[in-house]
C-alpha cells in the first residue's frame, strides 16, 4: 500500500523503532526563542549536558520584545531579563541568536522559511505551537513543550507515536476577494478546534495547488487550531522556486539531489488516509470568528449565531459564554461589528504578500475617525522589503502605525496590547479571552478584511468598499 | 520525575470546554525564566471572580481537576502544567485533550485521565453534591472512583510505564545515543544546517 506525504517524512527519520515504545524521531531542525527554553537550559546545566547539534538549532528574540524603540533597552525589567538569559544561554551553548536590531530577526516561523532553512521532507520543532507552519513545504514542523525543547537540545531526536492522516481536500478555485486565511478559517468552523487531534492534516487540492507559499504558511500556521500538531502540503514547483537561491539552499549537486527527494515525497495515489474532509472552496466567502476560540468563525455575511442555534449541551453553552465576554448580541449582523483596533502582523499573515494585500486596499485611503491601526511586519527583512517597495508611506499615510518586527499584538506579552473592552480584527491566529490583552476583544480576519475594517470601522470585505469613500 | 501510582483528593469542576493554554495561564506569567513557582498565575482572569470554582472554600485543597472536552488547547507552554502542578493538581480528567499539552502533561508527572463525556458529567453532579468526596485515580488499573461511581480512563501506554516508573525522557534516548549517531552519519548532504 502506498503512503501519506507525512508518512513518507516521518519514515525518513526514525532513528529507532521497538514494539511498545514510542519511534525515535531524529530532528533537522530545532527553533528557539526567548519565551519557552530558560528552563530548558537550565536543566542541561543542571544535569551537566551540552547541545547535540548547535549546527541545527538557531534562536531569535520575538515574543516579548517591544516594537517600538528597539534601539533603546527593553523598558520593562522581566521581559529585560528572560532576553538576557536567551542571549547568555545561546553564547554559553554556542547557538546562532538572532537579536534585536540584527537584519536576520524577527518571529521565529518566519525567519526559517525565507532564510531558506526550511525545506521540504524535513522535522522541524520549535517551542512554540505554530511550528505547524512549516510543513507548507511538505515538512512536518510541530510545536513542542519545554521539557521537549532540551530533549532535542540534548539528544536532537524526540520520542513520538505515528500520529494519524487526514486529507483536507479543498476542491475548485477560491473566489476572487477570498484567501488563504479565509479557507482555513472555515476549515477550523467545519471541524472544530478538536477536530484534528492526533492526527497530521494534509491540505490538498486545486485551490492548495494554487496558493502561493505564502498562503501555504498561512493554511498550515493554523493547523494547530484545529487541533492538529502538524498540518502539511506537499512539494511542488511552486515550493522549490520559494526555497531556490535562499542562502541556506542546497546549491550545485546538493539542489539537484534535494529536488530529485522531494519530488518523491507527495502522498502516493493508492495511500489511504485514516480521515477525510472535503471543502468546496467555490463556496467560500471572506471568514471571521465572533467568538473565543477559533472555531467559532462565520462568514462575515452571517449574523452572529445564537446559543439555541446549537443542539449540543456543550456548544451551547460554549456560544453563550463567548457571547457574552465578546459583549455580542445573537443575530446582529457581523457585518455591524465595530472595531477599536486593527492589527495586521504575526507568524499567520506578517509576511510580504500580508503587507501588500492590505497595502492594496488602503492605498490612497484614509482609516476611520478613531481607528488604531497597527502594521507589524514579522521579521526584519519584511519589514526592509515593503519599505523598498514604499507600502510603509501607504500605512502611515492612511493613518497606521508602522512597527518593528516581532510577535507584538497576537500574544499580549509584550507592550502591545488591547485594553479591557477593547475590540480588534486581527489577522493573527487566537481569539482566546485576553489573548491579546485582558480583557480585549478579538475578531480573527484575513489582511484584506483588516484592511478594509479599518477604512470603513465596522468589520468589512474589499467588496464592502466599492462605492464607499 | 516522581513516581505514580495510585493517587486519592478531592475535586474541583471546572464546566468549560476548549479551556485553552491561555486560561490556564496568561502569556505575561510566561516572562519568568524559573520552572516552579506559577501557581499565582493559573487561570488568573477567572480567579478574579469570587465564585469562580477554585475560588470557592469547598473546593480548598483540591488535586484533581474535572474539566469539560478540549482541555489545553491553543499555545504549547508548558507553564501550563507547571501552574496546575505548582497548584496542587496531580490529575486532570477530561473526555479530550490537546494533544501538545496532553504530552508536556506526561514529562512532568500531571497525569491527563481520558474519560467519556458522560463519566465527566458524573463526576461533576458527585462533587458538586459533595465537594469532600475522596476522588482515588488508579494509573496501574486505569480506574476512577469516586462516592460507589466507578469508570475506566485512557491513557497512553507508554506515558503510564514511565509515570509509574518515574523515568526522565533524556536519560531512556541517550541510552541509544549510538543509533542516533549510526542515523547522523547517513543524513544527506543536502540537510541544511544553521552555521
Amino acid at each position: 500500500m502506498g503512503r501519506t506525504l507525512a508518512q513518507k517524512v516521518w519514515d525518513d527519520h526514525v532513528v529507532r523503532r521497538a514494539e511498545g515504545e514510542p519511534d525515535l524521531l531524529y530532528i533537522d531542525l530545532h527553533l528557539t526563542h526567548e519565551v519557552t527554553s530558560p528552563q530548558a537550559f537550565d536543566g542541561l546545566r543542571a544535569a551537566g549536558r551540552s547541545v547535540r547539534r548547535k549546527d541545527l538549532t538557531i534562536a531569535t528574540e520575538d515574543h516579548n520584545v517591544p516594537t517600538t524603540d528597539i534601539d533603546k533597552p527593553i523598558v520593562d525589567p522581566i521581559s529585560r531579563a528572560q532576553i538576557d538569559a536567551l542571549r547568555i544561554n545561546t553564547k554559553e551553548f554556542g547557538i546562532e541568536n538572532y537579536e534585536l536590531g540584527n537584519k536576520e530577526q524577527g518571529i521565529v516561523h518566519i525567519i526559517a522559511p525565507q532564510s531558506g532553512l526550511t525545506q521540504p521532507g524535513m522535522t522541524i520543532v520549535c517551542g512554540d505551537s505554530h511550528t505547524s507552519t512549516h510543513g507548507a513545504f511538505g515538512s512536518i514542523g510541530m510545536g513542542i513543550g519545554t521539557s521537549e525543547v532540551e530533549h532535542v537540545l540534548a539528544t536532537q531526536t524526540l520520542p513520538l507515536k505515528p500520529f494519524k492522516t487526514m486529507a483536507i481536500t479543498v476542491n475548485g478555485k477560491l473566489p476572487v476577494g477570498v484567501t488563504a486565511k479565509d479557507l482555513i478559517l472555515a476549515i477550523i468552523a467545519e471541524i472544530g478546534t478538536g477536530g484534528g487531534q492526533g492526527y497530521i492534516l494534509e491540505y490538498r487540492g486545486e485551490a492548495i495547488r494554487a496558493l502561493s507559499m505564502e498562503g501555504r504558511m498561512t493554511m498550515c500556521n493554523m493547523s494547530i487550531e484545529a487541533g492538529a500538531r502538524a498540518g502539511m502540503i506537499a512539494p511542488d514547483e511552486t515550493t522549490f522556486e520559494y526555497v531556490k537561491g535562499r542562502e541556506h539552499a542546497p546549491k550545485g549537486a546538493d539542489w539537484d539531489a534535494a529536488v530529485a527527494y522531494w519530488k518523491t515525497l507527495p502522498t502516493d495515489d493508492d495511500a489511504v488516509f485514516d480521515r477525510e474532509v472535503i471543502i468546496d472552496a467555490t463556496k467560500l466567502s471572506p471568514f471571521v470568528t465572533w467568538g473565543t476560540n477559533p472555531g467559532q468563525g462565520a462568514p462575515l455575511s452571517a449574523n452572529v449565531p445564537s446559543p439555541d442555534d446549537f443542539t449540543d449541551e456543550v456548544d451551547k453553552k460554549a456560544t453563550e459564554k463567548a457571547l457574552e465576554y465578546m459583549d455580542l448580541k445573537a443575530g446582529m449582523p457581523i457585518r455591524d461589528i465595530k472595531i477599536d483596533t486593527v492589527f495586521i502582523g504575526s507568524c499567520t499573515n506578517g509576511r510580504i504578500e500580508d503587507l501588500r494585500a492590505a497595502a492594496d486596499i488602503l492605498k490612497g485611503k484614509k482609516i476611520a475617525d478613531g481607528m488604531r491601526m497597527m502594521v507589524v511586519p514579522g521579521s526584519v527583512r519584511v519589514r526592509l522589503e515593503a519599505m523598498a517597495e514604499g507600502l510603509d508611506k501607504v500605512f502611515l499615510e492612511a493613518g497606521a502605525e508602522w512597527r518593528e518586527a516581532g510577535c507584538s499584538m497576537c500574544l499580549g506579552m509584550n507592550p502591545d496590547k488591547l485594553t479591557p473592552g477593547e475590540r480588534s480584527a486581527s489577522t493573527s491566529n487566537r481569539n482566546f479571552e485576553g489573548r491579546q490583552g485582558p480583557g480585549g476583544r478579538t475578531h480573527l480576519v484575513s489582511p484584506a478584511v483588516a484592511a478594509a475594517t479599518a477604512i470603513r470601522g465596522t468589520l468589512s470585505s474589499p467588496a464592502d468598499l466599492v462605492g464607499s469613500n | 520525575m516522581e513516581t505514580f501510582t495510585v493517587h486519592t483528593g478531592t475535586a474541583a469542576p471546572l464546566r468549560a470546554s476548549n479551556v485553552d493554554t491561555d486560561q490556564i495561564i496568561p502569556a505575561e506569567y510566561l516572562k519568568r525564566i524559573t520552572r516552579h513557582g506559577f501557581e499565582d498565575g493559573l487561570f488568573n482572569s477567572w480567579r478574579k471572580d469570587e465564585n469562580f470554582v477554585l475560588n470557592r472554600p469547598a473546593y480548598q485543597g483540591v488535586s484533581v481537576l474535572v474539566a469539560g472536552p478540549d482541555f489545553g488547547t491553543g499555545s504549547s507552554r508548558e507553564h501550563a502544567v507547571w501552574a496546575l502542578m505548582d497548584f496542587g493538581f496531580k490529575v486532570v480528567i477530561s473526555s479530550r485533550f490537546a494533544d501538545i499539552f496532553r504530552g508536556n502533561s506526561g514529562k512532568q508527572g500531571l497525569l491527563t485521565a481520558v474519560v467519556e463525556q458522560s463519566a465527566v458529567e458524573q463526576l461533576w453532579k458527585i462533587i458538586e453534591e459533595e465537594p469532600s468526596t475522596p476522588v482515588t485515580v488508579d494509573l496501574e488499573a486505569q480506574v476512577i472512583t469516586a462516592a460507589g461511581f466507578t469508570t475506566k480512563f485512557e491513557v497512553d501506554s507508554y506515558v503510564r510505564w514511565r509515570l509509574m516508573e518515574g523515568l526522565d525522557d533524556i536519560g531512556l534516548t541517550l541510552k541509544h545515543v549510538d543509533e542516533i549517531r549510526a542515523f547522523e552519519a547517513k543524513r544527506p548532504s543536502f540537510k541544511p544546517t544553521t552555521i
